[in-house]
């Protein structure tokens, strides 16, 4: 076998590249490298090893629905109007037919009735930002009850919960350019929310808006910021994120062979990159087949906003429910008295409370650290029964604004459950604070009784079951495989060439392949 | 260092149908394109084309290709202790080259920190006017005519017992300042004056009574009008006002009542203010008082 470095190599001339034994391809890269200097880097790029773990996959869907959601975006602004302007609309929906609506309004109908496949990037656009904002969610907490924020990954995790601030403020803009009358209801309450805050809040909200509400800068403004600001921001921020975790490496679970000093896995070209690459287009074509098949936020069943008109329909997306909950359920605090009002009632529920949620999050990593005076580099991750306290506080964050979020159906509640408003009110006010406090109990005491078995949880070896010429079935263990847990193969290093694989001549025991789960199907 | 299937020539058909299928689909997706169909058979065809085309690949990468595993050495974040010192050294003492002459490092200083203010204050003072009395002041004037969405006078007559309306100041029905903070409910209690509350005995003439629209709330339309119990209900945050008491809040996040507007009847049966509203209208703020 030639490997790369016993190669003939090196001219005298650094700057005249040698014939180089791979053809065509081979000289196009050397030119390439003589100009930019790629070799080293790109060789050390291709070999990157990711580690192999169906939980690593949760920042790739996020990764990808951000990719799809700035591709449906710049399709929409081609025909997207930011505009409040009136207009009599005659487009192709005819119950809308004659009626005075905002530009902004009819764009929005002609893109999704008049465009080819404009409904469809619409749906795909909607559908994308709440898998994005799910997608970064569930990454979140894979790397929270992992411990994979500890030291080294502090600023990642930073970053990381910056970009979900961000996806959220960016998803609720985005639901108010459509102007229809549950977008505009979303406005009408954010600016409020913003006019609680003590001393600055009206100059804040008149300056954000361009003046009181509704006036007619808000679609316009909300457009720049939605489609320009926000995403370039995030771009730069996904940029830093990723940059960062190809210069600190992944984690990776504890395992055979792995340690704080290496990487265990496959490399990133050819294998992770397929892998990758088909995992993109799946994101995309289950947000495709969503964007389709399954509707979403119909503007033209709502109806154009006008400011004094609302409708039953009237929800935020799920992403903003949690809030919608903290403010119904929130006491009618308000506070007033040498002249000036404190709104609490707002104030807490829509300022304070989301405030600190994130800033408990965002700071975790340093809080952890406080408590733990833990100064070592972590580059193997904990299995979340590991640390109970941390497995517990973090699922009982996670119950407090689910909390929240049913607290935001409290009339669709007291309908189902057949009790009165009030009491549905006052349940959840307590539930709210209670629930998390059982959950956290509850998680420390599974966690610790999970500590005591062993290697509990892991996926176990197959078993072949082999039929004897005779009729007998005799179960044996199967070859150790990758993915196994209890038996991992040795890893070893990256050969230069990555040899191409012997197909094997027929299946030795003539035995089909075994499925995903490692069990034997047994075909006669 | 071997794949993942055990019959690699069997996943490499199923593969290979997979992807087929996802060839077939993006191009019945362009066909479909063509011929122009409903949205849907789009987000059919183009999502089982590239999921299929996914899956494929995924499963080419998956079970076809060398899992391995392979290893490689994680090298320290940390520089050597040299490196560390030098850097250091660099920021401390070339540092101190800015440090040495206070003078100017103050004068610097401070010039840059005027000029964050500047940048910060006229920037953003050009994106809004100050609110000044925009918040507390609606178009509600001493004799203002009230009238309906379509611009339309209300006539005592017009509406029954139980009937509400939704009302503007006569001119401010199709503005942003009417439809927002001028919004006004009318409702009719009953065919005699009615008194919501001590000091307002005039305010409600042949049973009219009028609140401003704006929930004190978030600002939300009040729009629901629960004619039995004679409750306003706002469908945002499910708050209730009792319109028989000048809208006391009875339930909900609301803290205050909603501002009523004193009515009179006018020589021809109109009905107008008899002035504005005695409080701001919608939502609490610092400054108001
Ligand atoms: C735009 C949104 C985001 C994108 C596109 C994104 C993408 C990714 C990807 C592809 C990875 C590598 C695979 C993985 O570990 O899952 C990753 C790692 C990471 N992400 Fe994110 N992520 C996003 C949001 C977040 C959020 C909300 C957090 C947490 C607050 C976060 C924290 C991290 C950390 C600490 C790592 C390194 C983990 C490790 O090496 O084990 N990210 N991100
Ligand atoms: S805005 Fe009316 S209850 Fe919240």
């Amino acid at each position: 076998m030639t490997t790369l470095e016993n190669s003939p190599q090196k001219s005298s001339n650094e700057n005249v590249s040698e014939k180089n034994q791979f053809g065509r391809i081979g000289k196009t890269l050397d030119e390439l490298d003589d100009r930019l200097g790629i070799a080293k880097g790109g060789r050390n790029l291709l070999d990157k090893i990711f580690p192999d773990h169906w939980s690593f996959m949760l920042g790739e869907i996020a990764l990808y629905s951000f990719i799809i959601l700035l591709a449906t975006g710049v399709f929409m602004t081609f025909f997207y109007i930011p505009s409040t302007d009136t207009v009599i609309y005659h487009g192709s929906y005819v119950p809308l037919q004659g009626q005075r609506v905002t530009e902004a309004y009819a764009s929005s109908i002609d893109l999704t009735f008049s465009v080819r496949c404009g409904l469809l990037i619409r749906q795909m656009h909607h559908w994308a930002c709440d898998l994005f904002l799910g997608a970064m969610v569930v990454h979140m907490a894979r790397v929270f009850f992992t411990g994979a924020f500890r030291k080294p990954r502090e600023t990642n995790f930073l970053i990381g919960s910056t970009l979900l601030l961000l996806g959220i403020v960016e998803g609720f803009l985005g639901y108010s350019l459509p102007d229809d009358l549950v977008s505009g209801t979303g406005i009408r309450i954010a600016f409020s929310i913003i006019e609680s805050i003590p001393l600055v809040g009206t100059y804040v909200a008149f300056f954000l808006f361009g003046g009181n509400y509704p006036g007619p800068s808000i679609i316009p403004r909300f457009f720049i910021i939605h489609v320009l600001l926000i995403p370039l921001i995030m771009l730069g921020l996904v940029t830093a994120h990723l940059f960062l975790l190809v210069h600190q490496k992944h984690t990776q679970f504890p395992g055979k062979g792995r340690t704080e000093k290496n990487v265990v896995g496959t490399p990133m070209f050819p294998i992770f990159a397929s892998k990758a690459t088909g995992f993109m287009f799946m994101v995309g074509g289950v947000t495709a087949l969503l964007g389709g098949l399954a509707q979403i936020n119909p503007i033209w069943q709502f109806g154009p906003y006008e400011a004094s008109k609302i409708s039953y329909a009237v929800q935020p997306d799920w992403y903003m429910g949690w809030l919608d909950g903290a403010l119904r359920i929130a006491p009618s605090w308000e506070w007033s008295g040498f002249g000036y009002t404190i709104p609490l009632e707002v104030l807490i529920p829509g300022v304070i409370l989301p405030g600190l949620v994130f800033a408990v999050v965002q700071l975790w990593p340093q809080i952890e650290r406080r408590y733990t005076k833990d100064d070592e580099m972590h580059n193997l991750l904990d299995r979340p029964r590991d640390r109970p306290k941390r497995t517990a506080a973090g699922a009982a964050i996670f119950a407090f604004v689910t909390m929240l979020f049913v607290a935001s159906a409290t009339d669709v509640l007291a309908n189902f459950f057949h009790v009165s408003l009030e009491a549905t009110l006052w349940t959840m006010r307590f539930t709210v604070f209670l629930i998390p406090v059982i959950v956290f109990f509850l998680t420390l005491k599974i966690t610790q009784e999970f500590q005591k078995v062993p290697e509990g949880g892991r996926r176990k070896r197959a078993n072949v079951v082999t039929r004897t010429p005779s009729g007998e079935y005799v179960s044996t263990p199967a070859a150790p495989r990758p993915g196994d847990a209890h038996h991992e193969l040795d890893a070893e290093r990256l050969p230069d060439l990555l040899e191409p694989i012997p197909e094997p001549k027929e299946d030795e025991d003539g035995m089909p392949p075994t499925s995903e789960t490692g069990v034997r199907n047994i075909e006669r | 260092m071997q794949p993942k299937a055990k019959n690699p020539k069997r996943a490499e058909a199923l593969i290979a149908v997979m992807m087929l299928v996802g060839v077939a689909g993006l191009v019945g997706f362009g066909v479909a394109y063509i011929m122009v169909t409903p949205d849907w058979v789009y987000g059919l065809t183009l999502g089982i084309g590239t999921l299929s085309l996914g899956f494929g690949v995924t499963a080419w990468g998956k079970y076809l290709m060398p899992q391995g595993p392979f290893v490689e050495d994680r090298h320290p974040m940390r520089g050597t202790d040299e490196q560390r010192e030098r850097f250091s050294a660099a920021i401390v003492q070339r540092g101190g080259i800015l440090g040495r002459r206070k003078l100017l490092a103050g004068i610097g200083g401070l010039g840059m920190a005027v000029f964050g203010l500047i940048a910060a204050i006229p920037l953003l003072r050009s994106f809004g006017p100050l609110p000044q009395n925009t918040l507390s002041e609606t178009n509600w004037k001493k004799n203002t005519l009230l009238v309906d969405s379509t611009g339309r006078a209300i006539n005592v007559t017009d509406v029954a017992v139980g009937g509400v309306v939704t009302v503007y100041p006569e001119g401010r029905q199709n503005t942003d300042e009417g439809q927002a903070i001028d919004q006004t409910i009318l409702i009719r209690l009953t065919t005699q004056d009615y008194i919501t509350q001590p000091g307002r005995e005039s305010w409600g003439p042949d049973g009219y009574v009028a609140y401003s629209k704006m929930c004190s709330h978030l600002g939300c339309p009040v729009g629901l009008y629960e004619q039995q119990l004679e409750l306003l209900v706002c469908p945002c945050h499910q708050s209730m006002f009792d319109v028989t008491t000048g809208a006391e809040p009875i339930f909900g996040p609301a803290p205050r009542p909603l501002p009523q507007l004193p009515l009179f009847v006018d020589s021809k049966g109109f009905l107008r203010a008899q002035t504005g509203f005695d409080q701001p209208v919608g939502p609490g703020y610092w400054t108001r008082s």
